[in-house]
């Protein structure tokens, strides 16, 4: 398995054409860092403007390499034992109520305090088994033989105390659990962590990962996402819907539309069976691709010219019936 | 001859990319899996591995691109002196390199020049004269320069001809001597001099800095305000537990017949600083009026929770201003609708009370940036008290020296008492101070 794992990572080529066969178009940056994150076992900080595919980055991954995609997604207060593991204390409880009896048997004959401790001592251990071990998925993701790919979703959300706690982690790929001993991962899982960048990381955090920036995509790479995400749609409306949303990445916008509203928006002109971008078209789906209020009023007087703009990066009239 | 990624490290740390040791290693394992054969591949590679920010990917752009530029002419060189080496044949000699036109071999031995000399040590650019010259002497300039004399001398036919194309040789050589001393200046010194003039200019006084200066200002006042804002994590931080909150606790555990598995803290919840910020941009502090709406502007960016007002003989708010425009475009509507007029304090608070006071409450903190100076009006200090109860701080912070406070119009001994800190603040380094000791109380 990792003799085909280390193919798999050997080129850049490969890499990029392995993401292609399950739909993710990944530019040679990004195939670059998960060529160095093979081959250093290092994991990978993905940054960048929301929706322009960090978290589909590490589900492609998952997808290509067969393994399996495990997830967390941090929030503030996320704590060990939300991460890690936790033990199933509604289960032992139960277990403890239904073998009262047997624990009379256990105790029977035994005289004083320090006797019936010494009979339970045994047992103590019963309870803190692996049955009882509720495992949340970092130790998930070190306990699958095969590897997995692990995808730590918005770190940022997450406060100071858990990124010293996933440091040591994600540096030894190894975890104590006081009651069952180390547990080391076989094969090192391949870690994603996303950031939206609504605070500064720690220093020691980022600095151990490898530093992915994901920015928005050009016309040319766009209208290829376009294409293996939404494989519909005509050439023509692909390149005149590009041409569009990238030209309105050039507007002062609270929010601009990311890849993530494209695919939207390519995909609704499909269910519309629209052949070509006209202003009330765009006018009418415009919700599709601003999520703000105010943006879409900005926008709204802007329609028309961006329509014709749009029309003349695809290369072809359009005819514009009525306003 | 050193490791080429050990030199672009330390330009990297020079430009004020932290690489760390643990980094520099990693990009040596990158270097090796990677290799030297496609450009693009190990720029992206070594980005990836050394730049974490995307500010820091931005100059480690430019800084690979500079550095590496002559990667190819060191690369054929190399290879050259190699095959050279293979064949048997002696070190050539200066003059022979120009005459047969041997650009590769010439690169190389500018670099092992360079590097006997420490170019890489340049720090001004008043050095690099000096370590030109150095660097021709290391390689042989002044043999061949000889050799010239010599070849004039003879006076024969084919010497002459020696003669100029060596002239010829000599001029192209300086001239490249000094493109690669300045190219190494601008990788290694140009960032240690502009941290220098950076140094320099927190120190000065605001009043006492010009218009050149106002751009660099910005940076420095930007990540100033940025500095204090990672130090002080101006957000909800939630602080240590408490004590035991029983009631959420049993709460929490009813489902296992209220023995306490999971405990409940209760946790002390830290509100954000809430910050009013009060600024005179009237003619008496007009040249520090600038920077101190600037310093405005960036802290704004960074506070959320800060209402910012501006007021020379009236008061008006300028929130919505530093919110929504740019920093150039925000200070130049600000000084155009109040700056520059005479003084009035006691208009301006009370504007302050008629249209805001009640934004101030028990968790706010108060900073007026002003000297104190009403030009002989009446200050209302009245109102300043009325704040004072109100607020949970008052900070004034006044350009003058402590000594100008009560002189001729200041009426600082008459605002003072009403102020829990007040301080001279009259470089950025000051405001850094005292900001830095405002939030640290505040958390």
């Amino acid at each position: 398995m990792m003799g085909s794992r280390r193919e798999k990572f050997s080129s850049i080529d490969g890499i990029q054409a392995g993401l292609g066969s399950v739909d993710y178009i990944a530019t040679r940056q990004i195939a670059t860092a998960l060529f160095l994150a093979s081959n250093l076992q290092k994991p990978v900080l993905v940054e960048g403007p929301a929706g322009v595919g960090k978290t589909e980055l590490a589900r492609a991954a998952a997808q290509w390499l067969e393994l399996p995609l495990i997830r967390l997604q941090c929030y503030e207060g996320l704590d060990e034992s939300k991460a890690l593991y936790e033990w199933k204390y509604g289960k032992q409880l139960l277990y403890t109520q239904l073998l009262k009896e047997k624990l009379a048997d256990v105790m029977q004959g035994a005289k004083g305090m320090r006797q019936s401790m010494e009979r339970l001592r045994g047992f103590g251990d019963a309870f803190f088994a692996e049955d009882f071990l509720e495992p949340r998925p970092l130790l998930k993701a070190l306990r699958q033989d095969g590897g997995a790919v692990l995808l730590i979703d918005e770190i940022d959300k997450s406060d100071e105390e858990f990124e010293a706690f996933l440091l040591e982690i994600l540096s030894d790929y190894q975890v104590s659990i006081p009651e069952l001993g180390t547990i080391r991962a076989k094969v090192p899982p391949l870690v994603f962590l996303t950031s939206n960048n609504t605070r500064e990381m720690g220093d020691a955090l980022k600095r151990r990962c490898l530093h992915l920036y994901i920015p928005f995509p050009d016309a040319g790479l766009e209208e290829r996402i376009v294409e293996a995400r939404v494989p519909g749609v005509a050439q023509r409306l692909k390149r005149q819907l590009v041409a569009f949303v990238q030209g309105l990445r050039g507007q002062e916008l609270k929010k601009q539309p990311s890849v993530s509203e494209t695919i939207d928006w390519a995909r609704t002109m499909l269910l519309l069976h629209a052949g070509e971008l006209e202003p009330q078209l765009v006018r009418d789906t415009l919700n599709v691709l601003l999520k703000f209020e105010e943006d879409i009023e900005a926008t709204l007087p802007k329609v028309r010219e961006l329509t014709l703009r749009s029309a003349e990066a695809a290369g072809h009239g359009v005819h514009v019936a009525s306003a | 001859m050193s490791h080429p990624l050990e030199g672009f490290i330390r330009a990297l740390r020079a430009s004020d990319v932290p690489v760390s040791v643990r980094e520099a290693t990693e990009a040596y394992r990158a270097l090796e899996a990677v290799g030297y054969a496609d450009r693009q591949f190990l720029k992206d590679a070594l980005g990836i591995v050394m730049a974490k920010t995307h500010d820091e990917k931005l100059v480690f752009e430019a800084c690979f691109d500079l550095y590496f530029a002559r990667a190819e002419l060191a690369d054929s060189a190399a290879a050259q002196a190699a095959r050279r080496q293979a064949q048997g044949e002696a070190a050539e000699s200066l003059a022979d390199m120009l005459l047969a036109g041997d650009r590769a071999a010439l690169a190389q031995a500018m670099e092992a020049a360079g590097a006997a000399v420490g170019v890489q040590e340049i720090r001004f650019f008043t050095q690099r004269g000096y370590f030109t010259r150095r660097m021709l002497d290391a390689m042989g300039l002044r043999e061949m320069e000889e050799r010239i004399q010599q070849l004039r001398q003879a006076g024969e036919v084919g010497s002459t001809g020696q003669a100029d194309a060596l002239e010829r040789g000599r001029a192209y050589l300086l001239g490249e001597a000094r493109a690669y001393v300045e190219r190494q200046h601008e990788i290694f010194a140009r960032p240690a001099s502009a941290r220098l003039r950076e140094e320099f200019l927190e120190r000065t006084r605001l009043s006492a800095l010009d218009e050149r200066d106002y751009a660099r200002m910005h940076n420095l006042v930007r990540r100033m305000a940025k500095r204090l804002a990672a130090k002080h994590s101006l957000h909800k931080k939630r602080r240590r537990r408490g004590q035991l909150d029983v009631r959420r606790t049993l709460r929490r555990n009813m489902g296992r017949d209220a023995i306490p598995f999971e405990v409940i803290w209760r946790m002390r919840k830290i509100d954000r600083p809430s910050v009013v910020a009060i600024c005179d941009v009237s003619r008496s502090v007009a040249a520090a009026a600038r920077f101190l709406l600037l310093f405005l502007h960036s802290l704004n960016e960074l506070l959320r929770d800060m209402r910012a007002f501006a007021f020379s003989d009236s008061l008006i708010e300028v929130t919505e201003v530093l919110d929504e425009q740019g920093i150039d475009d925000a200070v130049r509507t600000v000084m155009r609708d109040i700056g520059y007029r005479s003084t009035d304090y006691g208009q301006a608070l009370a504007d302050f009370q008629a249209g805001y006071l009640e934004i101030i409450d028990r968790k706010t903190t108060v900073i007026v940036l002003g000297d104190g100076r009403s030009n002989h009006t009446e200050p209302r200090a009245d109102i300043l008290e009325t704040i004072y109860r109100r607020a949970k701080r008052v900070i004034w912070l006044n350009p003058e020296p402590k000594t100008f406070w009560g002189t001729g119009d200041s009426e600082m001994p008459r605002f003072r008492p009403y102020c829990h800190l007040a301080t001279q603040c009259a470089t950025v380094k000051d405001l850094e101070r005292v900001l830095d000791e405002l939030l640290t109380v505040s958390a």
